[in-house]
């Protein structure tokens, strides 16, 4: 018998009916259609399924579906806020902090709750909180200049 | 893969939520574009001048003639939709193919669509791959942007009544330039007809002082929708009905089943199992239970005959007696040897590296009355589409390959295993099939970047200089292993190729980003380093005192001046690393800052500086990415990416072992492109990959003395080293 677990998805309530201990990155990928987080390890090795729950960057292929229950899942389909881009979204449009994108995802997401800790951040702890992301194509240089600029971006419009 | 601009129209196969639900058949497009100018081009002056890197080259070229080969089309809105076999794997002509177009017919990027890597809708390719996309497509690319805008300019110039030689075209308007109220859109001149034009490569194109958007640096197009996660890979396809395959791997490179028990899997409810001659699949609508039940088939192999490991090999491949090639030679090397005052000779080895795309190979397959559909991370769509209509046994053209963006190739996606897999499972069960490679079946699939050795014999006159050069490369390829020195004598054997011949290694091998260079590049550059530090002269003065090509001197040169480099002899305990090269017909130098930890072994890479002659740069913010992004991946083959194995089985089966380079790890990078006037356009892509291991081993003799002779620099083999020396 599969079992029903409701949390939140992207905002909105979701109920899944399905196994509860299958991993959370394969039910967002094919039961509820979000291909955003990508498989590039299964291991939590690469970051590439990185999505926030409760706001933290969890590995989703490493954790069961049953630990969401309840909780605020957002993928990265999820994060742009009424048609505007997050600002890590924009910083990494702005710095071509990508090429074939394959990791994307899982930078931005893991980006976000690097920034909700450490707001006002230097390029030594953005390259130490990124550190466990893996890029094979080697946009690193890039993608830490769009968490920068993405840092001074929300400090800007949120005041401490 | 299609990329509409802002402007263009919407709605198509990105958009729907099942794949297929909107993918248009070559009879709707033909019907889409029943009006407007098409414009063909005929291939068959580029056709020999293409390396194939595929793992079976495409056998059955199509006829120009009467097929779909559209490489542009002006709708009756002025919209420009481009076609081209070529693929974007985060190498970027997503955006600097439309850039070149937009430049030759005077349109604004805007307006400019691009489908990619389709082989129902775009012209025959034959793979991605070499840094060719600008150098020698790019030719094609611009002369049928040329001729369509040759067209445009005919049809304005008759229907405003004045010459073409009046008409200026900016933004898809046509101009008088006696009268600017005198105007006609792209759109208008097109409307209501049905033009075709076949061009050969020849046609006028812009020359660089009229360049209004090719030079330019363009941000990616595709950024949008990579950062939202709308951007979709072969594994985001989706259809109907549709199952995910796992596929029984044997346990070592070369073992064979013996025997497979699936009665276990077959007992988990909706599972369904595939045994056929050297495939054996259990496939679930949902990936991860096919995973599982996987997990549940007992199957026995013979073991691997090979009885090599990852240190016997270099042994192996020493020895192994294939015919060599004479790649270059010029005087004795006899002679030379007897001239010589001092003696220098070396080995250089590099291990077996994978490619390791972030995105594994992933097909989804969809095989149904005599037709197939293949969604692919390739490559090459028509060598797909020619090994898929092969296994299954149908036509070429019942089978369609399309490519979705593609999550990194760097050579190894030019192997098509996994479409082939996809297409036979969803013969064998009548649904639609995706294959998603797991990471540990990358590994054990992938068609690693060859072992190999180089022998080099050298000896210097009396005067500091070479006065001769034997080199032999075994196994890795002969490219980029051009001397770029002046010798008098000097010998360049190439025993085998970069991926073969059949037999010589324990796995597939086949191209890795520039097939070669890297390992000719370290061998080299590492040689003339130890060269002028035995000859007590500075690397970059005994570089230049024997260089013999004008392109690379200036480069040399460019990068010394950029970096402040003040002359001293190596070791000069500073850790300042020099190397040049060329590849794909570009011209690079790298000088290198690093740092050796003499107790842990630990090389720290502190500052690149990479300067590149490039020719023509159509993208120039696209060029500089390529570059970091190949200096970056260098970081791994230098210092930490190897594969161990014994008796066919790996030991790096995952990114726990295999050791990618980290945001740690990357060193300040400084990137300078040097102008090259009106020189054509050349490679991009894979040249800045080629002196990462030769600039580092140079600037680690310098920082320490000790010579590396072996990829990667390891902190094991560091220690090595130091322990020899001391
Ligand atoms: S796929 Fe989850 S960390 Fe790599
Ligand atoms: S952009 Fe390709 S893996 Fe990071």
């Amino acid at each position: 018998m599969p079992d029903t677990i409701d949390f939140n998805l992207n905002g909105q309530p979701v109920r899944v009916s399905a196994e509860a201990g299958r991993d959370l990155l394969w039910v967002l990928r094919t039961d509820l259609g979000l291909t955003g987080p990508k498989y590039g390890c299964g291991i939590s090795q690469c970051g590439a399924c990185t999505v926030l729950v409760d706001g933290r960057a969890i590995r989703s292929c490493s954790v069961p579906l049953k630990s969401v229950k309840g909780k605020s899942v957002v993928t990265i389909e999820g994060l742009a806020a009424e048609g505007r881009l997050h600002p890590v979204q924009e910083a990494f449009i702005a710095h071509d902090a990508l090429q074939c994108g394959f990791c994307t995802s899982g930078m931005i997401m893991t980006a976000c709750d690097f920034l909700r800790k450490h707001p006002k951040p230097t390029r030594d702890q953005v390259i130490a909180g990124m550190d466990d992301n893996l890029c094979r194509c080697g946009a690193h240089v890039r993608i830490v200049d769009a968490i920068m600029e993405a840092a001074s971006a929300m400090a800007g419009r949120t005041p401490s | 893969m299609t990329l509409r601009s802002k402007q263009g129209p919407q709605g198509g196969p990105a958009s729907g939520k099942w794949a297929d639900a909107d993918l248009p058949t070559r009879r709707e497009f033909l019907r889409r574009f029943g009006t407007g100018l098409l414009v063909w081009v005929v291939l068959r002056d580029t056709a020999g001048a293409e390396e194939s890197e595929a793992a079976h080259p495409v056998k059955v070229r199509p006829k120009p003639e009467g097929d779909f080969n559209a490489f542009l089309s002006i709708g009756e809105d002025g919209h420009v939709t481009c076609f081209t076999g070529k693929i974007e794997m985060g190498q970027g002509p997503v955006t600097s193919l439309p850039q070149m177009l937009a430049e030759e017919l005077d349109v604004s990027m805007d307006d400019v669509s691009i489908v990619m890597g389709d082989t129902e809708l775009c012209p025959f390719d034959q793979g991605t791959w070499g840094s060719m996309t600008t150098s020698v497509f790019g030719k094609v690319w611009r002369a049928a942007a040329a001729e369509a805008r040759a067209v445009l300019m005919d049809l304005a110039a008759a229907s405003l009544q004045v010459p073409v030689s009046q008409l200026t075209a900016r933004d898809g308007v046509v101009t008088d330039s006696k009268d600017a109220t005198r105007k006609v859109t792209y759109g208008q001149l097109t409307q209501g007809r049905r033009i075709e034009r076949r061009v050969s490569v020849n046609s006028d194109l812009k020359a660089p002082g009229q360049f209004r958007v090719i030079g330019k640096p363009l941000l990616r197009r595709d950024s949008r929708d990579k950062v939202t996660g709308k951007a979709k890979y072969a594994g985001d396809m989706r259809l109907p009905g549709m199952l995910y395959a796992s596929i029984l791997r044997p346990p070592a490179s070369g073992a064979t089943l013996r025997s497979a028990d699936t009665s276990a899997a077959r007992k988990i409810d909706g599972v369904v199992v595939v045994e056929q001659p050297g495939l054996v699949a259990v496939l679930h609508e949902l990936p991860d239970v096919a995973a599982d039940a996987l997990g549940k088939v007992k199957a026995e192999f013979e073991p691997s005959p090979s009885r090599l490991d990852d240190k016997t090999i270099y042994a192996h491949l020493q020895k192994a007696e294939v015919e060599p090639r004479i790649s270059t030679q010029g005087g004795d090397i006899s002679t030379g040897a007897a001239r010589a005052v001092r003696r220098h000779d070396a080995t250089y080895l590099g291990g077996y590296v994978a490619h390791a795309a972030m995105e594994t190979h992933a097909a989804l397959a969809h095989v149904e009355g005599g037709k197939a559909t293949v969604w692919a991370s390739t490559q090459n769509p028509f060598g797909a589409r020619e090994e898929i209509a092969n296994e299954l046994g149908l036509p070429i053209p019942s089978v369609r390959v399309i490519t979705p963006f593609v999550g990194g190739g760097f050579g190894g996606k030019s192997f098509n295993l996994q479409a082939v897999e996809a297409a036979r499972l969803s013969k064998a069960t009548g649904r639609p099939v995706q294959v998603m490679w797991t990471r540990e079946e990358e590994f054990f699939n992938d068609t690693f970047r060859p072992a190999s050795v180089i022998n080099i014999k050298s000896g210097l006159d009396a005067d500091g200089r070479i006065a001769f050069w034997d080199y032999e490369v075994r196994f890795a390829g002969d490219r980029a292993s051009e001397r770029l020195y002046d010798i008098p004598d000097h010998r360049t054997l190439a025993v085998g190729g970069f991926s073969g011949p059949p037999g010589i290694h324990p796995f597939q091998v086949g191209a890795w980003r520039a097939p070669g260079s890297s390992n000719n590049a370290f061998a080299r550059e590492s040689h003339v380093d130890q060269l002028a530090s035995i000859a007590g002269i500075d690397p970059i003065e005994f570089r230049l005192r024997q260089l013999k090509d004008a392109r690379m001197e200036r480069v040399l040169k460019a990068a010394a001046e950029k970096w402040g480099w003040t002359p001293g002899k190596s070791p000069s305990r500073r850790g300042l690393g020099i190397a040049c090269g060329a590849d794909a017909g570009s011209y690079v130098a790298a000088i290198a800052e690093v740092g050796v930890e003499p107790k842990s072994g630990i090389i720290t890479v502190k500052r690149v500086l990479w300067v590149q002659e490039m020719g023509l740069v159509i993208n120039p913010a696209g060029a500089k990415i390529q570059m970091e992004g190949g200096i970056t991946m260098g970081l791994g083959y230098a210092l930490s990416e190897e594969m161990h194995f014994k008796d066919g089985v790996l030991r790096e089966t995952n990114f726990d072992t295999y050791g990618l380079p980290r945001f740690s790890q990357v060193p300040r990078i400084e990137t300078v492109i040097l102008d090259a006037g009106d020189s054509p356009s050349y490679g991009g892509g894979e040249p800045a990959i080629i002196l990462t291991g030769a600039v580092i081993a140079n600037a680690v003799h310098d920082a320490t003395g000790v010579r590396l002779l072996e990829l990667p620099m390891s902190p094991d083999r560091v220690l090595a080293a130091i322990a020899a020396k001391a």
